[in-house]
């Protein structure tokens, strides 16, 4: 098994890409800890893989609070003993443009998806330095590549990712913890699905623009972040693992 | 296993880099053509292969020949029977700056890490088609993203390689022909075993930020993500094994 003593935590957990990576990991090996808002989800999810044989751990998590991240990281310590790999998986998405966007939606985008990000590598490095090194693996976008109609603050959060991802794989390179970011192209999740695959014009557009025809599912993301997270990847920091169809490469 | 019922080529698979390939390759599932000049090499990894249990078999290939490679896809398709995956993994190092490159080097660059790699893709895709659709990944480098102190026909080439991988996948993805390229740092190889001699050695690990040389396996769990349907999303990307040099 690809992922067999190690620990994970994902942050956004609940459903989505982080659900079903939370269940690839497990399949894998690993022990996994779910952070997540989503009570209900969180230990719906957690539940699912205990009975399917995985170790599994939900705890509640707000990622833009740093006691939060202090409390989940402890939980997971504590439960599974160490930590070995952090997937930020947790964001959010909004369509407006930059005239569209409020002070306050701006806020909160960057809240979410930069400072979320920030304070959960903060919290893992101690850990995964204690641990003898780690894997730390941040869900950008294509947003974080290029520019598009709609989507600035979105955008703006995830370009900070990618470079926030580049700044801790070279700062803790020295501890063994590598850091790298995946950036997916449209992917069928209960964050998308309400805005970029919301009726059949949608879906349609969608296929249109991915050179392979289609748009992306969770598998498709959390196979990436599978290889990411293992040690077949142990040379591999501070790059950006595109898995978006084709969308970019023209 | 994850290469189960698949036939992969492999360019320069005699040794170094992607002898290790076809190793992971076949305990993966895949059936296995390695295609080298190196005709003793050759035959050693294609023995090794099948002694361990794995199907393998060496052809022959000078990737500058378009006639060669035809018959080495020919020869795959019918030994196996199909084609599902093409690794351009051959290729040739050359450390001379822009001055001291004569004409006849840099043709002897573009012609095996370029042309090289054109003339696989084309003799790959019409089986992959039949197959219906394939994975084609192509070994540029860390060169092909930045410059460096030595070496500029090399990191030409591995710049053409870059953006011919982004043609293929653009043109191709239609036919569910997916096109990626690998971008490895300083890999421990025989390719590479002269230059990472004293200083240049040193030099290298100081600005890689995991402090070491990476290994041909490093790169090979790489071109496996990518060869295998784990990746069914992933075209016209680019996947740098470089231990963060790149980054900084």
């Amino acid at each position: 098994m690809r992922l067999e003593n190690k620990v994970a935590f994902i942050s956004g957990g609940a459903r989505g890409m982080g659900a079903v990576e939370a269940r690839l990991f497990s399949i894998e090996g690993a022990k996994v800890v779910i952070g997540d808002i989503l009570n209900e989800e969180g230990r719906r999810t957690e539940a699912e893989i205990v009975e399917s044989g995985g170790e599994c751990l939900f705890v509640h998590l707000d990622v833009t609070s740093e006691a939060s991240w202090q409390d989940a990281i402890a939980a997971a310590v504590a439960r599974f003993g160490k930590l070995d790999v952090l997937v930020n998986n947790a964001g959010i998405f909004r369509t407006e443009g930059v005239l569209e966007t409020s002070e306050a939606l701006w806020d909160e985008m960057l809240e979410i998806n930069g400072k979320g990000v920030f304070l959960g590598t903060k919290y893992a490095i101690p850990e995964m330095r204690k641990a003898g090194g780690g894997s730390i693996i941040n869900i950008s976008s294509v947003a974080g590549l290029v520019g598009g109609p709609g989507s600035a603050a979105y955008r703006a959060s995830k370009g900070a990712v990618r470079l926030f991802t580049k700044a801790t794989a070279i700062q803790y390179a020295g501890d063994g913890i590598r850091a790298n970011s995946v950036h997916p192209g449209i992917i069928e999740t209960p964050m998308t699905t309400p805005n970029l695959l919301a009726d059949e014009a949608a879906r349609q557009r969608a296929i249109a623009r991915a050179p392979l025809g289609r748009y992306g599912q969770p598998e498709d993301v959390a196979y990436g972040v599978l290889y990411l997270a293992s040690d077949e990847s142990s040379f591999v920091t501070g790059s950006e693992l595109v898995i978006d169809g084709g969308v970019t490469a023209q | 296993m994850r290469l189960e019922n698949k036939v992969a080529f492999i360019s320069g698979g005699a040794r170094g880099m992607g002898a290790v390939e076809a190793k992971l390759f076949t305990q993966e599932g895949a059936k296995v053509v390695i295609g080298d000049i190196l005709d003793e090499d050759g035959r050693k990894t294609e023995a090794e292969i099948n002694e361990a249990g794995g199907e393998c078999l060496f052809v022959h290939l000078d990737v500058t020949s378009d006639a060669e490679w035809q018959q080495a896809i020919d020869a795959t398709v019918a030994r196996f029977g199909k084609l599902d995956i093409l690794v351009n993994n051959a290729g040739i190092f050359r450390s001379e700056r822009v001055e001291e490159i004569s004409g006849e080097l840099w043709d002897q660059v573009m012609d095996i890490n370029v042309k090289g790699v054109f003339l696989g893709t084309k003799a790959a895709i019409p089986e992959m088609r039949k197959a219906g659709g394939g994975s084609i990944i192509n070994i540029s480098s860390v060169a092909g993203l930045i410059g460096d102190v030595i070496s500029a026909a090399y990191t030409s080439s591995k710049g053409a390689v870059r953006l011919f991988t982004k043609s293929t996948a653009i043109q191709y993805a239609p036919d569910g022909i997916r096109a990626n390229s690998i971008h490895p740092g300083t890999i421990d190889t025989p390719m590479t075993a002269e230059m990472l001699l004293g200083w240049y050695r040193e030099d290298r690990i100081n600005r890689t930020p995991l402090r070491r040389i990476g290994t041909a396996e490093d790169v090979a769990y790489g071109a496996l993500y990518l060869a295998s349907d784990e990746s069914s999303f992933v075209t016209g990307a680019e996947l740098v094994i470089d231990g963060g040099r790149t980054a900084e």
